[in-house]
């Protein structure tokens, strides 16, 4: 138990106090790093256009988390009562992609989207756009569609499991007593499934709260999101002190979520065994 | 009753969905064949001369393999850390037990740009410069929850009467530990090994902030994609690189269903 523990303790939450504390800090090197301030606090809460980023990355990551699920959601139904044997073949499809290079299935979508790409041609071959004209690359749209495929697997997988906890013989008592199927959905398989349904959509919408890498990649300047302002201000703009504090924001921002939300279903093997 | 339709609508929405996840990775296959540097349709007609080109390069190849051993070594350090982790949550009541556990569980619900540049700031605060070691600290972190996780969930699957067995027949607990508990949860242990192996292999967003001259493949990848020309070899070895993921975890899900 003592080496995980020192090791968290050591380089996850020093690491979030450290952070803490730069926020308080006047610059990012030398002198001024020893400088105490609150400049950056209300530097922070002076700048609408912080506020209004971090705002549109929420409303993203919403709706990218909600196309997630209801995308998902009939995939992993159709797993779970009509594939049928197969069933554990097929996800397995479905999840593997997830698991290769994150930066080339992002590169290969920039060739399907880009003025030149896949979609152009097919769209530009049924005249439905016309020559020559970049219609999703570089847009914020790019960037969920890119994040919607990162991520659908991921949200596949818990709905998955919540259906496949529910007991069929509870199907079968409704429609003996006369229950359409749709109503028995509705009634009975919709609401069980929901604690899978809630725990994909909050796997999904905090690391796309956080994501900087796709937009990036595919998002131009329209699809720029928070994550990209704290990556900026680290790499390019080097004012760490204020980086520390937006990072700080998103970090409580989370907590908070995540405070709101009792039980997680991730955390369920580990209840249970309470 | 009839015989229901072999294409109903779920079938193929659930065509539909796979022939999503695949597209890209069918592009990127496609073009690590085609001879042109042009990264467009209509294609140019057949080639292996990137897989040639993808030998010889050997920036790329040096990145595969700081890649392949720093997941390697990230994996071994997370997979026996998370494995302690959730051996002591699983079958010990200890102070402070819940807050382990959430502190435990929070590298997985915290964005990854926060635990990056918090990282960059603690190693820049202590002057330790950025190398394939602090790259590793960051997928150690990242990993651990997952482990944690998947192995948390074995040991729920069987009875601890099983261990208590052992220890009545008057096996110490280390004797327990090792020829009871750790062999029934070997094959959790193992997939998590592999996960995690995937998981820092492919681990970019966090990287970023903790690499140094060494880089790791993502790195090199990401800095590869301003050059144009460049990028049919990066596509040939993404092409590799996928089909042995696939193979890798089809494995690893297949060991953890096996039981």
């Amino acid at each position: 138990m003592i080496p995980p523990a020192l090791l968290l303790l050591f380089f996850f939450v020093l690491p979030m106090l450290v952070m803490g504390s730069f926020s308080f800090r006047a610059g990012s090197f030398g002198a001024e790093r020893q400088i105490w301030t609150l400049d950056n606090y209300r530097d922070f809460l002076a700048s609408t256009s912080f506020q209004r980023l971090l705002l549109k990355s929420i409303l993203v990551a919403l709706r990218t988390s909600l196309y997630c699920v209801v995308l998902a959601y009939p995939a992993a139904y159709y797993l779970v009562f009509r594939a049928g044997a197969k069933r554990s073949t097929l996800l397995t499809l479905i999840l593997a992609p997830a698991w290769t290079s994150f930066l080339l299935r992002i590169l290969s979508w920039k060739m399907i989207l880009s003025s030149e790409g896949l979609l152009s041609s097919l769209l530009l071959s049924l005249g439905l756009i016309e020559e020559g004209r970049p219609i999703l690359l570089y847009s914020m749209n790019a960037v969920i569609v890119a994040l919607i495929y990162s991520w659908l697997p991921f949200v596949a997988l818990p709905i998955f499991a919540a259906l496949q906890r529910i007991d069929k013989s509870l199907l079968e008592a409704a429609a003996d007593l006369g229950c359409p199927p749709w109503k028995a959905f509705l009634r009975v398989t919709l609401p069980l499934s929901l604690p899978g349904v809630a725990a994909g959509f909050f796997f999904i919408f905090i690391p796309t709260l956080g994501e900087w890498v796709t937009p990036a990649l595919v998002g131009g300047v329209d699809g720029v999101m928070y994550g990209n302002i704290i990556q900026s201000q680290f790499v390019s703009a080097l004012n760490w002190p204020m980086g520390s504090l937006m990072s700080l924001v998103m970090l409580l921002l989370m907590l908070i979520i995540l405070g709101a939300l009792s039980r997680f279903a991730y955390l369920l093997p580990l209840e249970e065994a309470k | 009753m009839t015989r229901r339709s072999k294409l109903s609508g779920g079938t193929l929405y659930f065509i539909a969905v796979v022939a999503f996840l695949y597209l890209p990775i069918l592009m990127l296959v496609i073009f690590s064949f085609n001879d042109s540097v042009m990264l467009i349709f209509p294609l140019k007609g057949f080639t292996l001369k990137w897989y040639q080109a993808l030998l010889g390069a050997t920036e790329l190849l040096r990145a595969v393999r700081n890649s392949f051993f720093l997941g390697i070594a990230a994996s071994a350090v997370a997979t026996t850390l998370g494995t302690m982790a959730a051996l002591g949550l699983m079958r010990f009541r200890f102070p402070g037990r819940g807050l382990f556990l959430a502190v435990a569980a929070m590298p997985m619900v915290i964005p990854y740009v926060v635990l990056g540049v918090a990282l960059l700031i603690l190693f820049s605060s202590l002057d330790i410069p950025r190398s394939l070691v602090t790259v590793g600290v960051g997928h150690v972190i990242v990993n651990i929850p997952y482990v944690m996780l998947i192995v948390a969930a074995r040991l729920a699957g069987f009875p601890a009467s099983l261990e208590e067995a052992s220890q009545d027949l008057g096996a110490t607990y280390w004797q327990t530990l090792f020829k009871v508990t750790l062999p029934i949860c070997a094959p959790a242990i193992l997939a998590a090994f592999l996960s995690s192996f995937t998981t820092s292999f492919d681990e970019f967003a966090v990287s970023f902030f903790l690499s140094g001259s060494e880089a790791t493949l993502p790195i090199y990848l990401y800095s590869q994609l301003r050059f144009p020309l460049r990028l049919p070899i990066v596509v040939t070895l993404a092409a590799v690189v996928m089909v042995a993921s696939i193979v890798l975890l089809s494995f690893s899900e297949w060991l953890r269903r096996r039981e």
